[in-house]
Order: C-alpha cells, then sequence, then structure tokens
C-alpha cells in the first residue's frame, strides 16, 4: 500500500495532524502514473509502442507542476496553521470535458485540442479551494459520446486497470481507471446517459451520479445539457460523499443548479439503513432491444453471474437491516435508449454548433473564400465519427418536419420514465421505496475494439443507467465482486429526487457487511505488476 | 387603375436599457466602446459556459407588454434558434418561441387627420442580441460587444395601411419606449429596429397578397421613405402586368432607393427547441404586482385626459405629453398656478421647452422648477412685471437658481407705472429724437410703437406698456 492508495478521506486527516505532507502524497500519486499509465493520449500518436497495451493510458495532461505548487501550498498553509480544507492535499484528476483555467481542456476532440481554458468550472473550482491537488486532465470518450473510451481523439486510449485488454467504460473511462489504479484518490466525471456509473462499474470503482442540478455544470462542454450531471468518482463510499459535498450546491453561474442546503453526506453515513425499502424490478434485470430486421421489441437476460452477484447485494443489505421489496414494475425502462438517442443528439448537435473555427480550437489549415466553407471544413477535420454522428440524427430529429415525430415523441417518452421514478418512490404509493437496486450494467467490461464502431450496440451498454438521466434522479454505482473473468460488477442505487445521502448510506451498509469478503483484497492488475 | 391600399406589419426590436446583458453580468451598452471589450467567456461562447437570466430583462419586457395591454403569461420558456453566422458565437440564439412571455396586445394609434387605428402585436418575446459583422479590406472582423444584449422582439399585424401610419407607429412606440424607461429607443444607434412586411391589394379587398421586406431602415423618416417607395413600386408593378415577389429588400437611405437583397423562397429550419441551460420563466402574483406597480400612466392617456380635463387644444396635448418628464412638469406648473392651464401649456411649450431644448436639459432636472415658473405667471398677472420682465426671468432663475420673486426684488425688475417716473423718461425719448417727432406728427401715427420700443429699452423693460403709450399719445399731440 503507497499513500496514494490511501482512500482520501484519511489523506486529508493525516496531512491535517503533519503526519504526513501534502507533497509526499503528490510524489506517491506522480511516481504511480509513471509506473503504470505509459504514455498520455495526444492527436499522433504514431505506431503502437511495446507496452502500451499494459499500460492504463488514463490521462491527457498531466499538470505536475501545478499540482506540487498546490501541495507545497498546503504544506505551506498547514506550516503556518492556517485552515487547509476538508480535501486538504488529496490528488484528484479532471475528465478532461471541464475547463481549467490555463489547461488544454480539449473535450478528447481534435476539434478543441488547442484550446486553453481561460476560466475553471465552478465543481474544479470547489475541490481546489477545498485544498484538492490536481494532478492532471484525463482521458474520456470524444464530447463523452460513448461507453467504452475508444472514441476519443487522444490515442492509445485508457485501457482498464483490471485488465488492460477490456475497455475501462466510458465516457468517464479515464477518470474510473486513474482512480481504480491510484493515479489520484478522487476524480470529477460527468454522467449523461451512465457515463459515470458505468466506467465506475468495469473499473471496480464507485460512481455517482447526482440529481440533476445539485452539482454546478458551470465549465462542463456541453453535450446533452437536459441530462449532463458533473459527478465524483472515488474508491469508496465515504470519499464519493465527502467529494459530493465538496462539489455541491447553488451556483451563480448555473440558474439549473438546484439552491437546496448541501446535507453533511460524511457524517451522514453513520446512520443506519433499519427499515429501508430497498426495492427489486425484472425490468433491470434484462436488456430489451429493437430486432435490427424486424424492429420489434426483443428481450435479454442479462448474464448470470451480475444477476447474482445483485441479488447477494441485496441479502448484505437485508442483513443490515433494508427490507427488500421485489417485482417492482419500471415498465419505461426498455425505451430508455431510444428516447435517449433523439434528446440527447438534438441538443447534442446543438451544442456542437460554436465549434465553427471562427473563434477558438481548431480551424482548417486550408484557404477559403467563402464562409460555410470555413465551416464545412473546419468540422469535416476537427470532429472524429461520434460527433459526426450525432450532429446527422440530433439535426435530421429536430427538423421541422420530423420534430413531432421524434422530438416531441422522445420528450413524452422521458415523462413516462419520470413517472415510473414517482410512483415507485411516492412515500403515500404503493411501494414506498427509499431506493432501487439494479445491476449497473448488463455486462462487465468488454474487450477493446470489440463493440466499438456499433453505436447502437454501445448504446445499450447504457440501458439501466439511462433511466436516471431521463428522470433527473440520483444513481449511485458500488462495485459488489467481480465475475470469473476476474472483471468488477457493479450494482445500481437509485433514488428520488436529492436522495444522494440514502444512496450512500446504503453503499457504505453494504461496504459494512461486505467488508470481509475475500474480492475486497484484490489489486487492479496493473498495479500488482506495476510493483 | 383601381384604387390600391397597402397593408404593412413591423417587426421591431427594442434594445432594453438595462446596465448589464441578459445572460451574463458585462456592460449592456457598448456605445463608443472598442470591439471586444465588454465580453466574457459566457456571452462570446466558450465551452462549457452557461447562461443566468437577468431579472431586470423580464421586468422591463413585462413593462412594455402591460403596456401594449397584452397577457403576461405566468409561464415562458426560452427556446434555441439554431443556425451558423460568424457573430453569432454560440451557433445557436437564445429567443423565445412557442411560448413568450406575452400574448396578444395592441395599441390604438391617433393619426393627425383625426382617426385611430388599432395596431394589433402579434408577437412579444424576450431574446438575445447577436454581435457585429463588418467586412474591412477583404477581411471579415467581428465584434461580440453586442451579443447577449437584451432584445424584445415584438411583431404588429398587418394592421397599418399608409406609410404614415408606419411612421407614427414607430413615433409613439418610440416614445412609449423612452416614457417606461425600459429603452433608449434610438433608431440612429439601432436601440429601436424596425423591418417592414409591404403589399398592396385592391382597396376594398380582404385577402393578402405576397408581401416583401424591407431591413435596414435606421430612423422613423427613412421608415416612411422606403415604405412609401415600396408601395408606389408595387402598384406600378402590378398595373404593368407583373407580379410581386417575396423580396428582402435593403434601403439605401443615401441614394433613397430600395435594392434586392434576395429572393426568400423558403422558410430557414432553425430547429426550435427548448434552451436546456434555463428555468422556465414564472411570473407569479407577487412579482407581477411589483412590476405593474411601476406601470405609469401611459402617453396616449395622459394625452386624452390633458385635453379632457385641461381642455387643452390637441396640439397643446402632444407636445406636453412628447416625454413624460415634460408632462409631470407640467402638471406640477399647473397645480402651483392654480390659474388657466392653457395659460401655464403656453409658457411651458414657448419658453420652459426652448431652455431645455437651448441647454439640453432634461424636464425634472431645471432649476426652474414647475413651482418658479407658476410664481413667474402669477407675477405677471399681478401686472408687477410685465410679459417680457417674465419671459426674461424664466431664463435668470434658471441661471441663478434664485427664486423669481428674489430676483424682482434685487434687480429692480418691477413695472415703473410711477406716472411721474414714466412722463420723465419719455420726456427724454422725445427730446433726443425730433426727427421721429415730426413724422409722428406729419400724420404717421403708427410710428408710436417705436416710441414705445425706446421707452422700454431706455427703462430696461421695466416699463407699464399700457401707460407709456397713453402718455406718449399725450406729450407728442402737443
Amino acid at each position: 500500500m503507497d499513500l496514494c492508495d490511501l482512500p482520501a478521506i484519511d489523506i486529508s486527516r493525516l496531512i491535517h495532524l503533519g503526519e504526513i505532507s501534502a507533497l509526499e502524497v503528490l510524489e506517491s500519486a506522480l511516481e504511480r502514473v509513471s509506473a503504470v499509465d505509459g504514455r498520455p493520449g495526444t492527436l499522433d500518436p504514431g505506431d503502437k509502442e511495446s507496452g502500451d497495451n499494459e499500460k492504463v493510458h488514463a490521462f491527457i495532461h498531466l499538470t505536475a507542476d501545478r499540482a506540487r505548487a498546490q501541495a507545497e501550498q498546503i504544506d505551506q498553509k498547514l506550516a503556518a496553521g492556517e485552515d487547509l480544507g476538508p480535501l486538504a492535499g488529496v490528488p484528484f484528476t479532471v475528465k478532461d470535458i471541464f475547463c481549467v483555467q490555463g489547461t488544454p481542456s480539449t473535450a478528447g476532440s481534435r476539434i478543441l485540442a488547442n484550446f486553453i481554458a481561460p476560466y475553471t468550472a465552478t465543481s474544479v473550482a470547489r475541490m481546489e479551494a477545498a485544498g484538492g491537488v490536481l494532478l492532471g486532465k484525463v482521458n474520456l470518450d470524444e464530447f463523452t459520446y460513448g461507453s467504452s473510451n475508444e472514441s476519443s481523439a487522444f490515442k492509445p486510449t485508457p485501457r482498464n486497470p483490471w485488465d488492460p485488454e477490456k475497455v475501462p467504460g466510458g465516457s468517464s473511462g479515464g477518470s474510473t481507471a486513474a482512480v481504480a489504479a491510484g493515479q489520484g484518490a478522487l476524480s470529477l466525471g460527468t454522467d449523461t446517459a451512465g457515463s459515470v456509473r458505468q466506467p465506475a462499474a468495469f473499473c471496480g470503482v464507485v460512481g455517482l451520479k447526482p440529481t440533476y442540478g445539485r452539482v454546478s455544470r458551470y465549465g462542463l462542454i456541453a453535450f446533452g445539457s437536459s441530462l449532463d450531471c458533473p459527478g465524483p468518482v472515488a474508491r469508496n463510499v465515504t470519499d464519493a460523499a465527502l467529494m459530493l459535498k465538496t462539489i455541491a450546491g447553488a451556483d451563480k453561474s448555473d440558474g439549473t443548479a438546484a439552491s437546496l442546503p448541501v446535507p453533511d453526506y460524511v457524517n451522514g453515513l453513520r446512520e443506519s439503513i433499519d427499515g429501508m425499502r430497498i426495492g427489486l424490478s425484472p425490468d433491470y434485470f434484462r436488456i430489451t432491444y429493437f430486432d435490427e430486421t424486424t424492429g420489434e421489441l426483443d428481450e435479454q437476460p442479462i448474464s448470470a453471474e451480475i444477476e447474482s452477484a445483485i441479488l447477494s447485494t441485496a441479502g448484505f443489505l437485508a442483513q443490515m437491516g433494508a427490507d427488500i421489496v421485489e417485482d417492482i414494475p419500471m415498465p419505461h425502462t426498455k425505451y430508455g435508449v431510444p428516447a435517449y438517442f433523439v434528446i440527447s443528439r438534438v441538443e447534442a448537435a446543438s451544442n456542437l454548433h460554436r465549434y465553427d473555427g471562427v473563434k477558438y480550437g481548431y480551424r482548417t489549415p486550408e484557404r477559403v473564400d467563402y464562409l460555410p466553407e470555413l465551416y464545412r471544413k473546419t468540422r469535416a477535420e476537427g470532429f472524429g465519427p461520434q460527433p459526426k454522428l450525432r450532429i446527422l440524427m440530433g439535426m435530421y430529429v429536430s427538423a421541422a418536419q420530423y420534430s413531432e415525430q421524434y422530438y416531441n415523441r422522445a420528450l413524452r417518452v422521458r415523462t413516462l420514465i419520470r413517472r415510473d421514478f414517482e410512483q415507485v418512490f411516492d412515500p403515500q404509493g404503493p411501494y414506498r421505496l427509499n431506493a432501487l437496486l439494479t445491476p449497473t450494467t448488463p455486462t462487465t467490461a468488454f474487450p477493446m475494439g470489440e463493440v466499438y464502431g456499433d453505436s447502437v450496440l454501445m448504446q445499450y451498454a447504457d440501458q439501466l443507467t439511462v433511466p436516471a438521466n431521463h428522470a433527473g434522479v440520483p444513481g449511485l454505482s458500488i462495485p459488489v465482486g467481480f465475475d470469473t473473468q476476474g472483471l468488477p460488477i457493479g450494482a445500481q442505487l437509485l433514488g428520488p429526487d436529492f436522495s444522494e445521502l440514502t444512496l450512500l448510506q446504503i453503499g457504505r451498509a453494504y461496504e459494512r457487511a461486505s467488508d470481509g469478503e475475500d474480492w475486497r483484497q484484490r489489486r487492479p492488475t496493473v498495479v500488482a505488476q506495476g510493483k | 387603375m383601381p384604387e390600391y391600399e397597402a397593408i404593412i406589419g413591423l417587426e421591431t426590436h427594442i434594445q432594453l436599457n438595462t446596465r448589464t446583458k441578459i445572460f451574463c453580468s458585462c456592460k449592456a451598452d457598448s456605445w463608443n466602446d472598442p470591439p471586444n471589450t465588454n465580453i466574457c467567456p459566457v456571452c462570446s461562447g466558450l465551452p462549457g459556459v452557461l447562461p443566468v437570466l437577468n431579472d431586470t430583462v423580464v421586468e422591463k419586457a413585462a413593462l412594455l407588454a402591460a403596456a401594449m395591454k397584452a397577457s403576461i403569461e405566468p409561464v415562458s420558456y426560452f427556446d434555441r434558434k439554431n443556425y451558423f453566422y460568424p457573430d453569432l458565437p454560440k451557433g445557436y440564439q437564445i429567443s423565445q418561441y412557442d411560448m413568450p412571455l406575452a400574448l396578444g396586445g395592441y395599441l390604438d394609434l391617433p393619426m393627425p387627420d383625426g382617426y385611430t387605428r388599432r395596431i394589433d402585436i402579434h408577437k412579444l418575446h424576450i431574446e438575445e442580441d447577436a454581435g457585429k459583422t463588418k467586412n474591412e479590406n477583404g477581411q471579415r472582423l467581428i465584434d461580440f460587444n453586442r451579443c447577449g444584449v437584451p432584445l424584445v422582439e415584438m411583431v404588429t399585424g398587418p394592421d397599418l395601411r399608409s406609410a404614415d401610419e408606419a411612421a407614427q407607429y414607430l413615433l409613439r412606440l418610440r416614445q412609449l419606449l423612452r416614457w417606461l424607461d425600459i429603452s433608449e429607443a434610438d433608431m440612429e444607434k439601432g436601440h429601436l429596429r424596425a423591418d417592414a412586411n409591404v403589399s398592396i391589394r385592391p382597396k376594398g379587398a380582404d385577402h393578402l397578397n405576397p408581401k416583401t421586406e424591407i431591413k435596414n431602415v435606421n430612423s422613423i423618416v427613412a421608415l416612411r421613405d422606403a415604405v412609401q417607395a415600396e408601395i408606389d413600386r408595387q402598384i406600378q408593378q402590378v398595373e404593368s402586368g407583373g407580379k410581386i415577389e417575396a423580396w428582402t429588400l435593403d434601403w439605401d437611405d443615401n441614394a433613397g432607393v430600395l435594392r434586392k437583397m434576395r429572393s426568400k423562397e423558403t422558410e430557414a429550419d432553425y430547429r426550435y427547441f427548448r434552451e436546456p441551460d434555463l428555468l422556465p420563466v414564472r411570473i407569479d402574483d407577487t412579482w407581477r404586482e411589483a412590476i405593474l406597480a411601476q406601470l405609469p400612466e401611459l402617453p396616449l392617456e395622459r394625452r386624452a385626459r390633458f385635453m379632457r380635463e385641461y381642455e387643452l387644444p390637441e396640439y397643446d396635448a402632444d407636445i406636453l405629453t412628447g416625454e413624460r418628464t415634460l408632462s409631470d412638469y407640467f402638471e406640477q406648473a399647473v397645480q402651483a398656478y392654480g390659474g388657466d392651464p392653457k395659460r401655464v401649456s403656453n409658457w411651458v411649450m414657448n419658453d420652459v421647452l426652448r431652455l431645455i431644448n437651448d441647454r439640453n436639459v432634461p424636464a425634472e432636472k431645471l432649476r426652474i422648477t414647475p413651482e418658479y415658473l407658476g410664481e413667474i405667471i402669477k407675477l405677471v398677472d399681478s401686472g408687477r412685471i410685465n410679459t417680457s420682465t417674465g419671459k426674461s426671468l424664466v431664463e435668470k432663475v434658471e441661471d441663478t437658481n434664485q427664486s423669481p420673486d428674489e430676483i424682482v426684488t434685487a434687480e429692480g425688475l418691477g413695472v415703473v407705472s410711477d406716472d411721474a417716473a414714466l412722463r420723465g423718461i419719455i420726456s427724454e425719448v422725445i427730446e433726443a429724437n425730433p426727427e421721429q417727432v415730426s413724422t409722428y406728427q406729419g400724420g404717421k401715427t403708427t410710428i408710436i410703437g417705436w416710441f414705445v420700443g425706446q421707452v422700454m429699452k431706455k427703462s430696461r423693460g421695466k416699463a407699464d406698456p399700457q401707460l407709456t403709450r397713453s402718455i406718449l399719445e399725450e406729450l407728442l399731440s402737443k
């Protein structure tokens, strides 16, 4: 165990006590990066180098100098007896979809590769103000469009620390891979359809998608503005709670950020879950999809190993006093992906309009005399295939003649999905659940290159996570074991609006109940081999 | 040749006079500021930024809606209007589409020749302005200062019937905007912009013919000229067997001609959808009442009341209600004076208004307050000073900030009606001008006016003109 493997809450505590210095912690994290990460993603990676396939490649841009200055400042503050903040000296990474002043903020895209942000996202600023030390910006799917991290323009793309032949998931795959491998105790990710929870499940870490509006989106380069949520990635529930407490709350730069007071998520973890009603829904134990030839809805059960891991999780929670309620109907779950296909793409196409080569970012080097030609060439050269697909689809379904048939219909589906949640969480309703327990993903991490290129199939990786984004409710993914291939399995807890504390309490209760399990002692392959 | 009537609708954009922009805290007014100096990450469309609504924009727009008798909606939404243009940094404009701030509304437009035309409002919503593009030496220069400046878009129905009516509508709108203090409404500075949709039809018909759109008019006179030119062109075109096509026309004010900008065959698809970055605008009863409490008596209402209550001629009422502060001034002066309002009107329209124009001071900032004006008129009425002294007092009070009474006393401006003193002055005048005396005595008695003038001059305007004239007649007849 190195210093960089300590939980954030312990790092901060030990630094406060003066037992370790922020600089020591930082150096430990930087050593880990050089041991496991390999070369960072770049636009022009050249030929594959030996060893590329064994490394994590979480980073696009390491901010080591900036981090050293921050760590030194923490140590000086301690010496001067000043207040250090709750994240004092905790190394963290930021998904490169957030603007951080003075750093390249690329969105994993060629079109923003040269963009140096002149301002800092609210959530990042709050982490730094709390004493967090920014290690660097980590890789992601281009503009967050994907579930495997393979669509980034910055290559090599991240690999799964538990098995580098597998994807880390996405789009916050750089975040979850980094945290799993001890490259920072925390990472700031974003979740539009599952982009924090799915890679957290694949990488065996904790990922939280807060209620829409709980965390400011200011500085988050937008994908689907009505769905995007910044969220914590951590190695345990307590750290996720600590990070959420730091980043949540009203923001004068984001009118959609909720002004509700922020609970003490960390101290709240002491509460028992005795008597909490936790539901299991059959609609979350299968995936449904449209048959390619007939267009009919077809369904498949999720993997048996995942199903049994979730049922075992329910067993542990029952031991901790929760009531497990079965057969909860969530009938509109199966429409989540198609509705998401429409809504997110309409918003994405519009959000991508600003990348036109006029103001910042990539501009075609060719001389053009006709303005639309500047747009066409710049965007054709600057965007990778995923943004282009989203623009095409988004433009199509929002066109005047189709928007009723697609966009407005998808919005109505979204309302129905929201209603599913309202009914089961209604304290006066028939189910009165505190939370739903579901698998986070239908499968564990899949091999690199296997699914990429089939954007429909890739999207179904999000089927169990996307309903929470439609409904705006919070979702927490926690590691609950491994499959026979040695890949992590994630369980998801979903709750009503602003029930993050409840979800974290349940997650923490599970950690306590399962503390003695052998799998808890496992360490990612890359870390074990890097020694 | 049949008689034609014009069918005109105006699409206006009104720049609100808020201190900051609609979605960020940059200064809204960039008049004379260098390009790209009032910008920030939000209004220049950097990645990751979000708009935050300036409530004052909602309040000012709602005030206009109330003044136009439109219904202020309890919930309205922002939408994205998507299109590419270099001076539109986000690639979409945040506007309102199907559920705007206000619905309905109208303006009853009084025309100078006596009739009133009701103009319906089809649309009233708030939106952000785009930047400016300038072509210079083959380069396209972009200025983002204007990005995010708050606008109200207000569109009339096809209810205007002549170029004069269109001009009159803009005059009344400009008056109203300044009255409500929601816009500087200066067309030359683009604070008030108007595009006109023009078509013609035989008088009495009830169908609508294809229309053309006139853009780039930057004064009320230009609008009237452009619309008239287009009406004439359309009549000529139809009379010579031609057809009217849906063109967009550009008004060249220097040359006084319309130029075709483009044919408008297809409507652009802006792919409107709800702006996910902004919450719906909710105007609850408390907020609505607070806004409506700011709504003053409107200029046309006050104009009608001045005619009714003070029995002023329409001409006077119109001028006195040209600006809100002037009309307030007038009413306060009427109160201070207590006599015939028409008498106050004359003083305000002649002397006070001249002072306002000459010195470029707004009515509410004058040192010659309504109370002082009332005092001056009363001094004249009582005969203590004559009218010309009264008029000069208006300026003297403004110059010195002393009360009229103080100035009259200090400068000895009271009328000289003392017989002996006057006779002394008059004798001097007669003695000094033997030539004119003989002219008078030769029968040209109208020259007495000249003598009165001389006496006035010598007495520095204080001589009682009536008395002077009778003493002159007496002495000259000797």
